[in-house]
């Protein structure tokens, strides 16, 4: 678990972490999402001690990262991809880091195999695609086989296969009740995978809510009608502009109106709802909605829609 | 939720500070020599210091006049290769840090060993003694090779045993261990390999370039104390009245070198990685 209180950090002028207050809980996926600048990775960075909050403060697993005499066992973290020197080996590299918390070379071959890096154990790092950099850095957070795992951008650069490995890598680690922090601007990708979720913006907390709780509050981008006189309801529906996007058994989807507008035609008709329901937008949609205001660097989220 | 399946393993058992730093070491210490710049580094010492020694010991004897070579401080001639080996292990000490902050690696460092000065204290331990093994190595090698090379007879002929000797060559060795330290506090300050190597150079040669635009009577009281110079006495033969005594010297040198490395210790622990 990461608990967060009135976290703050101010580079000089520039208030990149602001009361910052959040719980990231066990046995789930928490997405970490803002836009550029938002202060992500700063408050990775004050999870781990690397930087120090101008005020309140962040513990892992009940205390202080910094205070813990062998980390890798508490919380494994992937910051950057290319953190490494690019002269050493993969294998020499874990190692290193393994050696500083007692973790065996049996421990730095297994992650390494559990990565698939195996094959380029003994090659220099620094030859490394960048899908590779990321395999290493997570091989180098699993070392302690940790509790906790942080990690900023892990699928960048990763191609489709390694997409999808992580997703599911992420998502067996959260199932044996481990509590994950993982940041990406792939919002796809983040609504596959994430349990929970923590938006910030200007280093400000937006929100944190399950996802369903989080897309559920959107506006809806679609209605999910049920009737058992669905096939009538179609035409019906058809004739007056509306999508009928999907028709299963007795359930419609429709797009291109409003719950308020089925259900008025339903009455006029007499026909029967057994449900009516306004579906929420894709977390994509929802995420831009709420962090217009907050993009640091509007021309890029504004490309990004 | 889900149920919770996972518990943490324990950390090993032994969780204090000594076996903490003992890991610590093993990690720095494979830090240290799985990059090639270090065997680069300390071959580089190593090989100046032999090849100088031995084109020395080759073509010096036969250009003195007698009272040239009765005179001369063989030992520090036989230690000539000096010059260029100090860069190298200069270079060693500041990249040991300097190479982690570059490439973002000293994050990662730090996140699994959060006792930063605990981790400096044991990276300058395992530089030290790398750069002490391989300059004690090469000062010996460079002296054994210039008296090997000498003619028999030859004025410059000395043994071990010949008074000031082995203080000299050994001092030599001491001498670039104190660089390394020097250069790797410097790079602990600064953060940035061009940045440090350039404090570390100038510190070395500016000095002693300055001081000669002073009065006579300033040069003989402050010259003395200036890095280089004080170091210089540690590995001559001969002395001159205003140069501090060898240990004093190689003393003073010790002392910019612990100068440097408490500002990084300081500073590291006050500062965000």
């Amino acid at each position: 678990m990461i608990e967060a209180t009135g976290l703050t950090k101010r580079y000089g002028a520039t208030c990149a972490v602001d009361d910052l207050s959040f719980t990231v809980l066990p046995g789930q996926v928490t997405g970490f999402l803002g836009p550029n600048g938002a202060g992500k990775s700063t408050t990775m960075r004050l999870i781990l001690g690397l930087d120090a909050p101008t005020a309140g403060a962040v513990t892992v697993g009940g205390r202080p990262y910094a205070s813990y005499r062998r980390p890798l066992f508490q919380a494994g973290a992937l910051l950057e991809a290319k953190a490494f020197h690019g002269g050493r080996s993969a294998r020499n590299h874990l190692l290193c880091l393994a050696a500083s918390n007692g973790i065996s070379p049996a421990r730095v071959d297994k992650v390494l195999d559990l990565v698939g890096l195996r094959g380029a154990a003994r090659r220099r790092a620094g030859g490394f695609s960048l899908g590779m950099s990321q395999r290493l850095g997570i091989a180098a957070a699993l070392l302690g086989d940790p509790p906790v795992l942080l990690l900023d951008e892990p699928v960048n650069g990763l191609d489709p296969e390694g997409v999808l490995w992580i997703r599911t890598l992420l998502k067996s680690l959260a199932a044996e009740g481990r509590t994950i922090l993982l940041s990406s601007h792939l919002m796809s990708e983040m609504a596959l995978t994430a349990d929970r979720l923590i938006i910030i913006g200007r280093g400000r907390l937006i929100t944190q809510a399950t996802m369903e709780d989080f897309l559920a509050a959107g506006s809806g981008s679609h209605v999910r009608v049920r009737s058992p006189q669905a096939a009538a309801l179609a035409v019906l529906l058809a004739a007056t502009g509306a999508i009928v996007a999907g028709h299963d058994g007795d359930t419609l989807t429709v797009t291109g109106t409003t719950a308020e507008v089925i259900g008025e035609a339903a009455r006029a008709s007499g026909l029967t709802l057994t449900e009516l329901s306004a579906r929420q937008a894709t977390l994509e949609e929802r995420y831009m909605e709420l962090t217009q205001d907050c993009a640091d660097y509007q021309a890029l989220a504004e490309a990004g829609k | 939720m889900t149920a919770m399946l996972f518990t943490a393993p324990a950390a090993p058992a032994s969780a204090g500070v000594i076996p903490l730093f003992a890991d610590v070491l093993r990690s720095e210490a494979r830090k240290l020599r799985t990059v090639r710049s270090t065997w680069w580094a300390l071959l580089a010492a190593v090989g100046c210091n032999i090849v100088t020694a031995a084109l020395l010991g080759v073509f010096l004897p036969g250009r003195l006049s007698a009272h040239e070579a009765a005179t001369a401080d063989s030992v520090r001639i036989s230690l000539g290769g000096l010059h260029l080996s100090q860069v190298a292990i200069g270079l060693l000490g500041v990249l040991a840090i300097t190479s982690e902050y570059g490439t973002g690696m000293i994050r990662a460092t730090l996140a699994a060993v959060p006792q930063r000065r605990l981790m400096l204290a044991a990276k300058a331990l395992v530089l030290a003694a790398a750069t002490l093994a391989t300059g004690i190595a090469a000062s010996f090698a460079a002296y054994a090779v210039f008296q090997a090379f000498l003619p028999a007879g030859d004025a410059m002929r000395t043994t071990l045993a010949t008074p000031g000797v082995l203080r000299a060559v050994l001092g030599a060795g001491l001498y670039l261990a104190a660089l390394a330290l020097l250069g790797f506090g410097l790079g602990a300050v600064f953060r940035s390999s061009a940045g440090a190597v350039a404090v570390l150079l100038g510190a070395l040669f500016v000095p002693t370039i300055l001081v000669m635009l002073l009065p006579q009577s300033w040069q003989d009281t402050v010259g003395p104390y200036l890095p280089m110079n004080a170091a210089d006495t540690v590995f001559s033969l001969r002395h001159e009245a205003h140069t501090l005594q060898p240990w004093a010297g190689l003393g003073v040198f010790c002392l910019y070198a612990a100068a440097a490395l408490a500002a990084g210790f300081i500073l590291i622990g006050r500062r965000d990685a």
